[in-house]
């Protein structure tokens, strides 16, 4: 008797340990970046272009940058992996052809992000001639989260109870209409799941853009989407590679980093008091 | 057994699972304004012989049907026909209470809105006529914008049945409509079916022998994917033909 319980004290005690070391580990590191970072955020950071070879002056170009890269990456994305999540849950036919496109969109989610990289250089910038800019960019970061959105929207359209297809249709629904009306209202919350983890992704891959968007240094503010901008991840990989000044952008750097997280984070809690939301109002 | 006064009947019905015979050569007439039951052991058929009369099947993959339902004195399994205009006309109520995770009102809404009609008061009649004929008028009228979830089990399958007639249909097929609920609520289906059929065709599948004794005009006994005996309930009941139904009906067997 004592036995069992002590194994089974023993087990929820080690999964305990492992939980607390996950949570230990994310919030060091969090602490870690705010600590260091807190200091070289002010108001002039965050809302001027950098300076003196950007040892000095803020980030706001990459912020905005960021910001419309991660944007375009969510309208390129969201309707083409929720329009494909729509064609295999809905309405492809098991068979090989569907096998195929299922391998390779989990291939596509394996793809290093470099070679999406390379692949926006090839196609967008190069061939299709829109040269560096935020097309180019968010069309390949729009690629790179692609498997992820149809992967969570699929998942969410198949746990869509199937009594309510049923009872749609038998009212003499069309197909599209069911779909339209129910299942996907429905799924909402788990396809906002899939673009959050899309978008903090999207917000920071450094290698698709490096070729595709991303700015070593611009002042001037993009005024269309074929502007070069500057980025968050690739200003803090500028900063601590390519730059002659390490030692002075330090402060700099790790302010960065922390805009990076808070915008990241600060995306992700929109999307989820929007899931929260659906979610309380749809109950099955 | 043949009826005259038939509003749909299927003529040589043969149902295939892949290569699984379901439904072996059922001819069948289904009579106007009357309530007919189909029985039968489990996976005898008659749940899908339901589903063949509005279509239902078409949705479930890997399946083939031979012969004819004849409708108002059409195939409908003519390549010609749709789908979603046979089950507008055939409502169909399911065995588990199936309501949209909305309001009471946008439930019964929903179907006839997508048919076009936008007017609210149009909307707001029809959904007082349907709540009323499935009489969960009464229950439902001060809390029509409340969620159909927060009903309970029968008043969720009253909701359904309102639903369905919102689409004014001419046929109401139902499938175990009560084997989910408490014998209260499965009192209440059952007068409502009984209300109903002055003005609808009720098709319904049962697993309970006593409720298509107690509510059909027309009893059909299915066994093993054939149509064994198709009588008027109280013949079936009480002096069936054939000695499978016999066996059945007094639980012998099944």
């Amino acid at each position: 008797m004592k036995w069992r319980y002590f194994k089974q004290n023993l087990f929820f005690s080690l999964s305990r340990l492992c939980a607390l070391i996950l949570a230990v580990a994310i919030g060091g590191f969090l602490i870690y970046i705010l600590v260091n970072g807190i200091s070289a955020i002010n108001w002039g950071f965050l809302t001027q272009p950098p300076q003196d070879s950007m040892t000095k002056g803020g980030i706001m170009p990459a912020i905005l940058g960021t910001f419309y890269l991660t944007v375009g990456a969510l309208i390129t994305a969201l309707p083409l992996g929720i329009a494909s999540a729509i064609y295999l849950s809905e309405y492809a036919k098991e068979g090989p052809v569907i096998r195929i496109i299922r391998i390779g969109v989990n291939c596509l989610a394996g793809v290093p992000s470099i070679v999406f990289g390379l692949f926006g250089l090839g196609l967008f910038v190069v061939f299709l001639q829109f040269g560096s800019c935020i097309l180019s960019g968010s069309l390949t970061l729009g690629f790179l989260i692609l498997p992820t959105i149809i992967g969570a929207s699929e998942e969410a359209l198949k746990a869509v109870p199937q009594t309510f297809r049923e009872a749609s249709l038998g009212l003499g629904v069309s197909k599209w209409q069911t779909i339209l009306r129910i299942v996907l209202p429905n799924a909402l919350p788990g396809i906002l799941t899939g673009s959050i983890l899309g978008i903090g992704r999207a917000a920071g891959e450094t290698a698709p853009i490096m070729f595709t968007a991303a700015a070593f240094f611009t002042a001037k503010l993009p005024t269309s989407i074929f502007d070069e901008v500057m980025a968050l991840p690739y200003h803090v990989y500028v900063l601590a590679t390519a730059g002659t000044h390490i030692e002075e952008t330090r402060q700099i750097q790790y302010g960065t980093v922390l805009v990076l997280v808070g915008l990241v984070l600060s995306i992700d809690l929109i999307a989820i008091v929007i899931r929260s939301y659906i979610r309380k109002r749809k109950r099955w | 057994m043949k009826n005259n006064n038939s509003i749909i009947e299927t003529k040589n019905i043969n149902f295939y699972y892949g290569d699984f015979r379901a439904l072996i050569d059922v001819t069948m007439g289904f009579e106007r304004n009357k309530v007919t039951a189909l029985i039968g052991p489990s996976g005898c058929g008659k749940s899908t012989l339901l589903r063949l009369l509005n279509r239902m099947n078409d949705l479930i993959g890997r399946t083939r049907v031979e012969g004819e339902v004849i409708f108002e004195g059409k195939n409908i399994y003519d390549p010609g026909v749709d789908p979603v205009d046979i089950r507008r006309r055939i409502g169909m109520v399911f065995q588990k209470p199936n309501p949209f995770p909305k309001s009471i009102f946008d439930n019964i809404t929903y179907g006839p809105r997508l048919t076009g009609i936008k007017d609210k008061s149009t909307l707001e009649a029809l959904v007082e006529q349907s709540l009323k004929q499935a009489s969960l008028w009464d229950e439902a009228k001060d809390i029509l914008g409340q969620s159909a979830m927060m009903l309970s089990g029968g008043q969720q399958q009253r909701l359904c049945i309102a639903r369905a007639l919102a689409m004014k249909p001419e046929i109401l097929l139902m499938d175990e409509p009560t084997s989910a609920l408490d014998p209260i609520s499965t009192a209440k289906i059952e007068e409502l079916i009984e209300e109903l059929k002055k003005d609808y065709t009720i098709i319904i599948v049962t697993h309970n022998m006593q409720q298509a004794a107690r509510i059909s005009d027309y009893t059909g006994f299915f066994y093993l994917g054939k149509l064994i005996e198709y009588n008027p309930a109280e013949k079936l009941f009480t002096n069936p033909e054939v000695s499978q139904t016999e066996d059945y009906i007094t639980g012998r067997f099944g």
